[in-house]
């Protein structure tokens, strides 16, 4: 893989006043009636590898998907670089889900890479030739140069994943939001994502990525934000990290809060019960 | 018989025997698979019709049987080829066959005695005109002999098979388990689909067959939770439908079929907004009630942990509430006893810091969460 | 070819643009699996359509078109209310708004026709569609909303890829996407109403859907597919105008749905790489190399359980044993290596020739170095492995083979004990 390129907008905020990556005052978020986070409170400083981590419906999704002003929360803001998103929105890249998408989707490889770039063309514009030479050295940065012109249904998950990242890449942003970039790849796509996420750190880029798993988040984090409805706990891997959190995190799921939430959630869920 | 008695009991069976296998056709989220046998239907139809020459029920019912399960299995060859996706199969297909249908009807139609229009819409104002003779002896209208039968039909199959529906709707891994199979389940259920549809057909038309298949049961699912209670209330909802759709067509001079389609959908969008417990005012209130108890807990909580009484302002910031809102929570807190207000700043009292651990918000604070 | 009156070339004219506009549009509905939307919208706008007559009297284009409009709206916000408010999942949603308020249409078209004036209104025309009716000025009208919702597709195709491909990444990229979905939603009504009066209500969504279908099949890029399923749509409706035009008496609409579906079934099984013929040979090819491998390997392990004496004849019942085959079966898989060079058949029976013992060895390696993988690293049974290496033994590359037997340590026997052969072109060992 080649070297990513210095960020554009590194230069813009003064040296004197350090200003986080990400900030979030507050946060809660519903859907309908259901608590998915409570009352998030979370500083990430800039230029770190950030893990997200913590049991299935925890709400590591929906806290990506407030900071991208995805989901309306019901208290609360989230500041990226000292400004509210909208005024953020090209400083900051989005890798969803790999499975939030159709793979059986009439376009190439290099169209799906090309669309990291509608956001700086604005409305009307059109890609032309310049747009697709930059997404190729996007896909050529995650080693797959070769397949730009390929279906995307035809490439494996892994290389799926590539392109994604890819995408994102030719965003060209400062902030990378990542929601389970590692999930079901293979063993060398692993490896080259870890590379360069860590590429990225190493020009001063900041990575926030859900991680589900445990094993590796010391190996591949600096930073790790430990998520269960509430936030558990964040900070550096050294200290944050540990045992103790780990299992006030997945092993303290029946907290009042979430038991009441559980009690709505079944008084609201539309699953069929059954008369027996 | 009078006429009108006529009718709205040919619509009631008409719509309590839709009612019965559309209850599953919803809950198995397969409503979209009736609306295409509804049409493709037609073909067989006229098909029975140029085979034998005249509108004999059995001929018919066979006919369109056999192509409701063609429709079925056209669906899903073309959406396991993966070629296309099940919305698109189905979008593909009824098209398709209901253009075959009306074709053949033009084609043939000095010997097709259908409508196109009835086909859409149906002839219920005739049923009490179109009489079915024994040995020369008339037993009454044959809309009503055929409907219902199928309605007697569909019942025996419900209350027989009661349990594998249930098994193979909530669970079909476990009813796979346990021995029934889901798919034999799944045609049978698709065939009587088809064969309710036929019934239906003259006296109700293709589109409206699926107001009956679709909407009773969906107004019931909004109502309750238990199958059987559900399976009753979709027939109930069929019957009103039927019996005012009678009345508002007769007040319009309109189309009898399409007065219950519209009755089956006020009676829905009363459900949807009113039912106590899915109802949209229902869940207002509740999502309303719960966004309060939210503001009110964070702002405890928040009062708690800052220790200081803090002034209106900063909660305001902090927040990002509107004003108006932000006072709001306050003076319902205050009115408890739970802060205390002085020149616009708010501190919480003993009495709210019991509040907030009675209420369970202790564990939204990570260094009391119980490990 | 024939003579088209001038009425007929009204149709063509008519069926030709809203074939092109619906195919074009219909592939964004396609790809957003909201195939029956335009079902449900198509139905959806028949109250519109009679209270916009209703309310002006006329049967004129613009009120017709408003309230159409305006009712397919209403009613693609009812199926996303029921399904945002509701536990009702969207195909009931759907099928609820698509029948309601096409009963709410019958009840105000009926009743229309019974008023004084409604006899001569022409409404029900709107049902199956009556393409005769269509007028120059119907046409010109056409024309002019389907070059308006090209152009917008045209202007707007970036975005429109976008919505239809990844949502969540369009809204992070700024761009609102529920009002490009309301856009979205607001042209294929337009094509709705524009196909009203040629196709019907009740078909209308084929003249949306099978032309993007059939067009999804030859393509793999969304520019190609939006132009040909352009094309299919504008065909199809042309030829749908001049076959009814050509047979007295067959309807418009369900004749261009006919077509269109006929080029539907001929992508799907023709189009040269989805196309279902090609996929169903390539599987007969496989099977048939496998019976044929399977033979080869019968042979060899015959021949090893008679003393490693590999190439004496076998005969044929004795063959057609082995796998419980028919007599012909057998003679179609044996007569096919014969005359590759692999076996030689004559009255004495079957036997491998040199080279087809050294493709018999081939198979045979493969499969009992991957009984040996499976045991050894995966530390399965030795009883379970022999189903999983009859499938592998087709399957694994000669070079991968190799790679096996290099991460095995050449080893001598599989773990039944038999002797795993080498065929001599295989790659030398390396110490």
């Amino acid at each position: 893989m080649s070297s990513v390129s210095e960020p554009q907008v590194a230069a813009e905020s003064s040296p004197a006043e350090v200003v986080p990556a990400i900030e979030v005052h507050d946060l809660t978020v519903a859907y309908w009636t259901q608590p998915v986070l409570w009352d998030v409170d979370l500083t990430l400083p800039e230029g770190k590898l950030i893990a997200i981590v913590g049991p299935n419906g925890a709400g590591k999704s929906t806290l990506l998907r407030s900071i991208l002003g995805l989901v309306q929360p019901i208290t609360g803001w989230v500041e990226i670089f000292g400004k509210p998103y909208e005024k953020r929105r090209s400083w900051v890249g989005y890798v969803p889900q790999r499975e939030s998408v159709d793979w059986d989707f009439p376009t190439s490889a290099l169209d799906v890479v090309t669309m990291g770039l509608y956001g700086s063309l604005g409305w009307l514009r059109r890609p032309g030739k310049k747009e697709r030479a930059t997404a190729l050295s996007c896909l050529d940065k995650v080693g797959i140069a070769h397949l730009a012109g390929r279906q995307i249904s035809q490439l494996s998950g892994g290389q799926q994943q590539r392109v994604f990242l890819a995408r994102a890449l030719a965003q060209d942003a400062r902030l990378y939001l990542m929601d389970e970039p590692f999930a079901g790849v293979d063993a060398t796509t692993e490896r080259a994502i870890l590379a360069l996420l860590q590429e990225l750190r190493a020009t001063g880029r900041t990575v926030v990525a859900v991680h589900h798993d445990l094993q590796t988040v010391a190996e591949y984090f600096d930073h790790v934000v430990l998520l269960n409805m509430r936030l558990v706990a964040d900070g550096p891997i050294a200290t944050t990290f540990t045992d103790e959190n780990l299992q006030r995190t997945y092993g303290g799921r029946l907290t009042v809060l979430s038991q009441a939430a559980e009690s709505l959630l079944r008084a609201e869920s539309g699953a069929p019960k059954l008369d027996v | 018989m009078s006429p009108s008695l006529t009718i709205i009991l040919v619509g009631s069976c008409v719509a309590a025997a839709c009612a019965l296998v559309g209850t599953f056709l919803v809950l198995r989220q397969m409503a979209l698979l009736g609306d295409a046998i509804s049409h493709a239907v037609l073909p067989g139809i006229v098909i029975a019709f140029l085979m034998t020459g005249e509108r004999a029920p059995l001929p018919m019912v066979l006919g369109a049987g056999a192509l409701g399960v063609l429709t079925v299995f056209l669906v899903e060859a073309f959406h396991r080829t993966r070629r296309l996706k099940e919305d698109a199969s189905i979008g593909v297909v009824f098209p398709a066959l209901f253009s075959l249908g009306v074709v053949l009807i033009t084609k043939y139609a000095g010997q097709v005695d259908l409508d196109l229009d009835c086909v859409l819409y149906g002839e219920i104002a005739y049923a009490p005109l179109d009489l079915l003779f024994f040995q020369e002896q008339s037993i009454g209208p044959k809309a009503l002999w055929v409907n219902g039968a199928v309605l007697l039909a569909n019942l025996l199959f419900v209350s027989l098979l009661y349990k594998e529906l249930k098994l193979t709707t909530f669970d079909t891994g476990l009813a796979a388990a346990l021995g029934f199979s889901p798919i034999v389940l799944h045609y049978v259920l698709m065939s009587m689909v088809s064969v309710t549809v036929v019934g239906a057909f003259e006296s109700v038309g293709a589109i409206l067959v699926v107001a009956m298949l679709v909407v009773p049961p969906a107004t019931a699912y909004l109502l309750t939770d238990r199958l059987l209670v559900m399976l009753a209330g979709a027939v109930g909802c069929g019957v009103l439908s039927s019996v005012f759709g009678y009345w508002l067509a007769y007040w319009l001079d309109a189309s009898i079929a399409g007065a219950m389609a519209t009755v089956s959908g006020i009676l829905f969008a009363i459900a949807f907004v009113a039912s106590p417990r899915y109802g949209l005012l229902a869940r207002l209130v509740r999502q309303r009630q719960l966004g309060r108890d939210m503001a009110e807990q964070l702002l405890l909580l928040h009062l708690q942990s800052g220790g200081t009484p803090q002034s209106v302002e900063q909660l305001a910031q902090r927040f990002s509430w509107r004003r108006q809102r932000l006072e709001a929570v306050i003076a319902r807190v205050g009115n408890r006893g739970w802060v205390q207000r002085t020149n616009g700043s708010v501190a919480i009292t003993p009495l709210g810091e019991r509040a907030v651990e009675e209420r369970g918000v202790a564990p939204l604070r990570h260094q009391e969460a119980t490990a | 070819m024939f003579e088209l009156s001038f009425t007929a070339r009204t149709v063509l004219a008519g069926a030709t643009l809203l074939g092109i506009v619906g195919g074009a549009l219909g592939s964004f509905a396609l790809l957003r699996r909201q195939s029956l939307l335009g079902d449900a919208l198509a139905h959806a706008a028949l109250p519109g359509v009679c209270l916009g007559y209703f309310l002006t009297g006329s049967k004129s284009p613009l009120p017709l078109f408003l309230g159409a409009l305006a009712a397919g709206i209403v009613g693609s916000l009812t199926i996303l209310a029921i399904v945002r408010y509701t536990r009702l999942k969207e195909d009931t949603a759907i099928g609820i708004v698509l029948s309601v308020f096409f009963g709410v249409g019958i009840v105000l078209l009926t009743h229309i026709q019974k008023l004084p004036s409604g006899n001569q209104s022409g409404l029900d025309k709107f049902l199956f569609g009556q393409a005769a009716t269509l007028m120059p000025r119907d046409v010109n009208a056409m024309a002019v909303l389907g070059g308006v919702v090209l152009v917008l597709v045209l202007l707007f195709f970036k975005e429109l890829r976008v919505l239809a491909f990844d949502p969540d990444f369009g809204a992070s990229l700024g761009f609102p996407m529920r009002r490009l979905e309301v856009f979205l939603t607001t042209l294929l009504v337009t094509v709705v109403v524009v196909g009203l009066q040629t196709v019907g209500v009740v078909l209308i969504v084929a003249t949306l859907i099978t032309p993007a279908a059939a067009a999804r099949q030859w393509t793999e890029r969304l520019g190609v597919m939006v132009l040909l399923s352009a094309a299919i749509g504008g065909f199809s409706g042309a030829a749908g105008a001049v076959i009814s035009a050509g047979w007295a008496r067959l309807p418009t609409g369900p004749v261009i749905v006919l077509v269109a579906s006929a080029i539907l079934l001929v992508s799907l099984l023709f189009a040269p790489q989805r196309g279902l013929l090609w996929a169903w040979l390539r599987e007969r090819a496989v099977a048939r190399r496998i019976r044929r491998e399977n033979l080869l390997k019968d042979l060899y392990r015959w021949g090893e359980q008679a003393g490693d004496r590999w190439q004496e004849p076998v005969s044929p019942p004795l063959v057609m044993g082995f796998r419980g085959q028919t007599r012909n079966q057998l003679a179609g898989v044996a007569r096919r290596l014969d005359r590759q060079g692999l076996v030689h058949w004559d009255d004495a029976g079957i036997r491998l020739t040199g080279e087809g013992l050294e493709r018999a060895r081939s198979i045979v390696r493969k499969h009992r170095l991957w009984e040996l993988y499976l045991t050894r690293r995966l530390d399965l049974r030795e009883d379970h492995v022999h189903r999983d290496a009859e499938a592998m033994e087709h399957a694994l590359s000669d070079a991968n083979a190799d790679r096996l037997d290099a991460l095995l340590g050449y080893p001598e026997a599989d773990p039944h004990g038999r002797v795993i052969p080498r065929p001599a072109t295989t790659s030398p060992r390396v110490a």
